[in-house]
């Protein structure tokens, strides 16, 4: 694989109104584990279902119901952290989590607090400047989802809605290595990349497949490193949670005025108070969720349960050995490979099926030239109409037959946008569309020299111009083209034009 | 024929088996029985069309000579096993109207072994006390008296109904359960015989949770023979129950052979408290000797860490509970409190809690969210997490020594009075487990046998201690002692 070196990028910088303020950032993304059924229960955790549809006796927490594990939301908890490069806790455990919540049937959530399945991994952020940051990933454990509590339904009763409740939720814990709201939205976008890859989370951050906690404090020039040097979270500020966030631009809108809010108390010569905190994006503030009071004892202890959860190296070796290529190695892949930009390679490996697709036309023919029509046509008439690139009315084998055409001369460049155009419409093959509709360029030398002989002998005072000034052959060359209705080869029509004009 | 419901289930099978008899005809004997008996409130939910129907399926199935171990036997269910279409409430108030859309494993697997359900039997609220006096449909009583006395004692807990049951005739067998003694002290109570077996021999799913690393099913019964054939259909693996091995069960019933000519019997040095009546100590010394006259080895053991055993059931066991028992929050099954114009959520889980729970069930819940809670958590929990371990590893010392069973007290006493612990501090009544709780801790095997009867006439029993699934070879020495002990006593019909 290529070595990839970046520079990282300078960490977002906030001008207080004494000092300069840096930011530090934390994540906890929960990612909804891709598996037809719970953590817990074989109930089915289909998105849209009639509210309670989707419940079992374990996930009503009936008396005397117990949890069994699935297995599959296992190997895809393992999958995920093999991805990110992490180690693998061949022997992990549950804890529940005690809480009393209508959408918390059992009272308590199965959770990994004291022994995680994931261990440490990291994600390579590329900030799109040329800059990077490796983030660093504490650990993920697998836990339950709680259901949802209905409010605005009635105005004397709630309602509660058990689809979700037991649905299996990695929660992905990064360590404060984010330096700023961009890259804060450039973690989740890449931790998102990277479990598509996977197919272990769908990343749908609308349906709540993807939500984020976002810890952020501030701190002094300078006193970031020294927590680098040391890892003593000391030299960094006070950090706040702001909860449950599943839209990325909602979390850079959230991080830069809670930073802005920490500020303000710090140099007021007040203390940032460790909370919990939401974001109302209508009036682009954070509020605090609860007090001090109010703040959760958890209770955390192992469930009694489950057992242990011990695992094989032969069968973390088995999902390892069937891990997809993933975002990283296939854009080293694409620059080696295709001789592609660093911009282009990471347009068409954002998502697999872009870099799919991509490939598919690449295949055998010029890879920049591949690229250059699938980035500048086909994405940019896709977006257009709105739509993706699964969508696409074109195939990457009619895509490539343009090129192809290209190549062989049998239509310009000019040319095969109009047949591309032709095809998105309708769906036809381009050569069939060439043959057809007689658009196949004039190569035949015959035609359009004597094409060229008859504008010359119309225009002798242009000639004599031309003669002086070959940079005047332009016109010629247009005149051509105009007599063949566009048709002829560009490339001949200058040739025989520039041997014409000689002196 | 003596009364069918005065059989063992050897003897009722014997006979069915024979053409003796029909399980219909044993079924509806008890069923008389049963109703004869309210005085004793054993029987708390009665199901006798249903238990006629199934005995009817019996003797069909008898007569086609496809009659599995438990075919035709009438058994009372404890209260704490959820059964499909009957009230199942734990013997509380917040479980009142719960119908369970579903059957436990346990209680499945002896209807698939053709046992006839006869209703639920009373117990201790949520299987939390050990004189059943917990229980929202009030004490059972013990069919015992003491010698010219007609106080109603207690039958134990928590399987109190289950004991008296068995006890009195209304049933040839029951199931109980047991977290920290709740089979076999009410068994050494009544003069029966009960078995917890190795955690995770029988499936929990379906029995109401009490403290999940500790509750383990297991069968009341008149005889250790009837112990034996009962467990056999009771246990076996669950892939429902994350915890319930995946061992074979064997034919308990085939090993009961009573020779135990060469096994080596432990007698722990720890488990001679002080302030032990003269009775108890005495009924351990017989004990001993009938064991050593049937040719086993006698040996003194320690088991250094059984004092703290006690306290550390009484961290973990709450601490369990306390989360276990969440679910009760009158939101989507049970009891739910009428709730005043303007009360909230958290209205609606303190009312109906308050309302639901009793005051045993509230002191655990709250001594257990107390033990798990932020800042005692390390001085508690973990504390009583690291005490069982070494509980544990007490018992695995001395089996690796060569020891195949231990023999101690079941109960530091015969049967109390009901009510006679009323004012008591309630660690009094905490001390009724004080020889049954190490069993649970460390996941082994015990069963009590009856082997005598106090100066009062009351039955008194003696609890072995067997290796971790060597349950075959304990009821074969439970069978042993039985034998030597010759119990044959049986209550008085006050009722």
């Amino acid at each position: 694989m290529l070595d990839l070196t970046y520079d990282t990028p300078k960490p977002r910088v906030i001008a207080g109104a004494k000092y300069d303020w840096e930011l530090v950032i934390g994540m906890e993304v929960h990612a909804q584990v891709s598996s037809n059924a719970k953590l817990f229960s074989a109930a089915s955790t289909k998105f849209g279902a009639e509210p309670n549809a989707n419940v079992s006796f374990v996930d009503a927490a009936m008396p005397g119901m117990l949890p069994t594990i699935n297995e599959y939301c296992v190997e895809q908890a393992v999958r995920t952290g093999l991805g990110l490069k992490a180690d693998i806790n061949l022997h992990s455990a549950f804890d529940r989590k005690n809480y009393f919540y209508p959408d918390l049937p059992q009272g308590y959530q199965i959770s990994q607090l004291y022994h995680p399945i994931v261990g440490e991994g990291e994600v390579l952020v590329e900030m799109g400047d040329g800059t990077a940051r490796l983030v660093r990933v504490e650990r993920i454990h697998l836990e339950q989802d709680a259901g949802k509590s209905i409010h605005d339904m009635d105005p004397n009763m709630s309602f509660v809605d058990l689809n979700r409740t037991g649905v299996a939720l990695m929660e992905i814990v990064s360590r404060p290595d984010i330096r700023g709201p961009e890259e804060a939205a450039a973690y989740l976008g890449k931790l998102r990349q990277i479990l598509r890859y996977l197919g272990t989370c769908d990343g749908n951050m609308q349906s709540g497949s993807m939500r984020a906690d976002v810890n952020v404090s501030i701190c002094r020039p300078g006193d970031y490193e020294k927590y680098q040097a040391t890892q003593d979270f000391s030299h960094l500020g006070t950090r706040c949670e702001i909860k449950n966030m599943n839209s990325m631009r909602f979390i850079q809108a959230a991080i830069e005025v809670e930073a802005k809010r920490q500020i303000a108390i710090v140099e007021a010569g007040g203390a940032v108070q460790q909370e919990t905190r939401l974001y109302d994006p209508d009036r682009n503030e954070t509020r605090s969720m609860r007090s001090k009071e109010e703040a959760h004892d958890y209770r955390y202890f192992p469930d009694p349960d489950l057992l242990p959860l011990v695992i094989e190296q032969a069968w973390v070796d088995h999902i390892g050995a069937t891990l997809p290529e993933l975002p990283d190695a296939k854009k080293a892949r694409f620059l080696n490979d295709f001789g592609l930009t660093d911009y282009d390679a990471s347009v068409l490996t954002a998502d697999l099926d872009s870099a799919g697709y991509f490939e598919a036309v690449a295949q055998g023919r010029d890879g920049k030239m591949a690229a250059n029509w699938v980035i500048n046509e086909l994405f940019g008439r896709l977006k257009k109409d709105e739509s993706t690139i699964t969508q696409s009315p074109v195939s990457p084998g009619q895509l490539g037959q343009i090129i192809d055409l290209i190549a062989s001369d049998a239509i310009s460049g000019k040319i095969a946008k109009d047949v591309f155009e032709i095809s998105y419409t309708t769906g036809r093959d381009p050569a069939e569309i060439v043959e057809t509709e007689g658009m196949k360029q004039v190569t035949d030398t015959g035609a359009i020299e004597a094409a060229v002989n008859d504008i010359i002998a119309a225009n002798p005072d242009q000639v004599a111009k031309a003669r002086e000034n070959p940079k005047l052959a332009g016109w010629f060359v247009g005149q051509v083209m105009k007599a063949t209705g566009g048709k002829a080869n560009p490339k001949a029509v200058n040739q025989i034009v520039a041997a014409k004009l000689k002196p | 024929m003596a009364d069918l419901n005065t059989l063992t289930l050897a003897q009722a099978r014997d006979a069915l088996r024979k053409g003796e008899t029909t399980a219909q005809e044993l079924t509806q004997s008890c069923l008389t029985a049963i109703e004869g008996a309210a005085a004793l409130n054993a029987f708390v939910h009665h199901t006798p069309e249903r238990a006629l129907e199934a005995a009817a399926a019996a003797d069909a199935r008898l007569a086609k000579g496809d009659a599995p171990a438990m075919c035709g036997l009438p058994i009372g269910i404890k209260d704490l096993f959820c059964t499909k279409g009957v009230p199942s409430q734990a013997g509380s108030r917040i479980l009142e109207g719960f119908l369970p859309q579903y059957e436990s494993t346990v209680s499945q697997n002896l209807l698939d072994s053709g046992a006839v359900m006869l209703g639920k039997l009373n117990m201790d609220e949520f299987a939390m006390g050990s004189s059943n006096e917990t229980s929202v449909y009030g004490d059972a009583v013990n069919p015992w008296r003491r010698k010219d006395d007609s106080a109603a004692l207690t039958p134990g807990g928590s399987s109190g109904g289950s004991a008296a049951a068995v006890a009195a005739d209304l049933c040839l067998a029951a199931t109980g359960t047991d977290t920290g003694g709740s089979i076999r002290q009410p068994a050494a109570f009544t003069g029966t015989v009960g078995i917890k077996p190795t955690y995770g021999r029988c499936s929990r799913w379906g029995i109401v949770a009490f403290a999940s690393s500790l509750d383990q099913a297991g069968p009341m019964t008149k005889t250790v023979r009837d112990a034996a054939i009962m467990l056999g259909a009771m246990a076996g693996h669950d892939p429902k129950d994350s915890t319930s091995a995946d061992l074979p069960v064997p034919d308990f019933e085939a090993a009961l052979t009573g020779d135990i000519r060469g096994k080596k019997i432990g007698i722990p040095k720890e488990y001679r408290m002080e302030g032990m009546p003269a009775e108890i100590e005495k009924l351990w010394a017989d004990g001993v000797a009938m064991l050593k006259d049937a040719g086993a080895q006698i040996v003194d053991i320690s088991l250094p860490h059984t004092k703290y055993a006690l306290p550390a059931y009484y961290v973990i066991a709450p601490a369990e509970a306390s989360s276990n028992l969440a679910r009760y929050d009158g939101v989507r099954y049970g009891h739910r409190a009428a709730l005043d114009q303007g009360d909230g959520i958290t209205e609606m889980y303190e009312k109906t809690r308050a309302e639901g729970f009793g005051p045993e069930v509230q002191r655990r819940v709250m001594v257990g969210t107390y033990v798990l809670s932020a800042g005692f958590y390390d001085a508690y929990y973990n504390r009583a997490r690291r005490v069982r371990t070494l509980i544990k590893k007490d018992f695995e010392d001395v089996f690796a020594d060569g020891v195949d069973a231990i023999l101690t007290p079941a109960t530091p006493s015969s049967a109390f009075a009901l009510g006679q612990m009323k004012d008591a501090d309630p660690v009094a009544m905490y001390l009724n487990d004080v020889f049954t709780v190490t069993v649970n801790l460390a996941g082994l095997p015990g069963v009590a046998v009856p082997a005598g009867l106090d100066a009062n006439g009351l039955p008194l029993g003696l609890q072995l201690i067997g290796r971790p699934w060597a349950e075959a070879d304990l009821l074969s020495t439970a069978y042993a002692l039985e034998q030597a002990a010759g119990f044959v006593a049986k209550p008085d019909k006050w009722w």
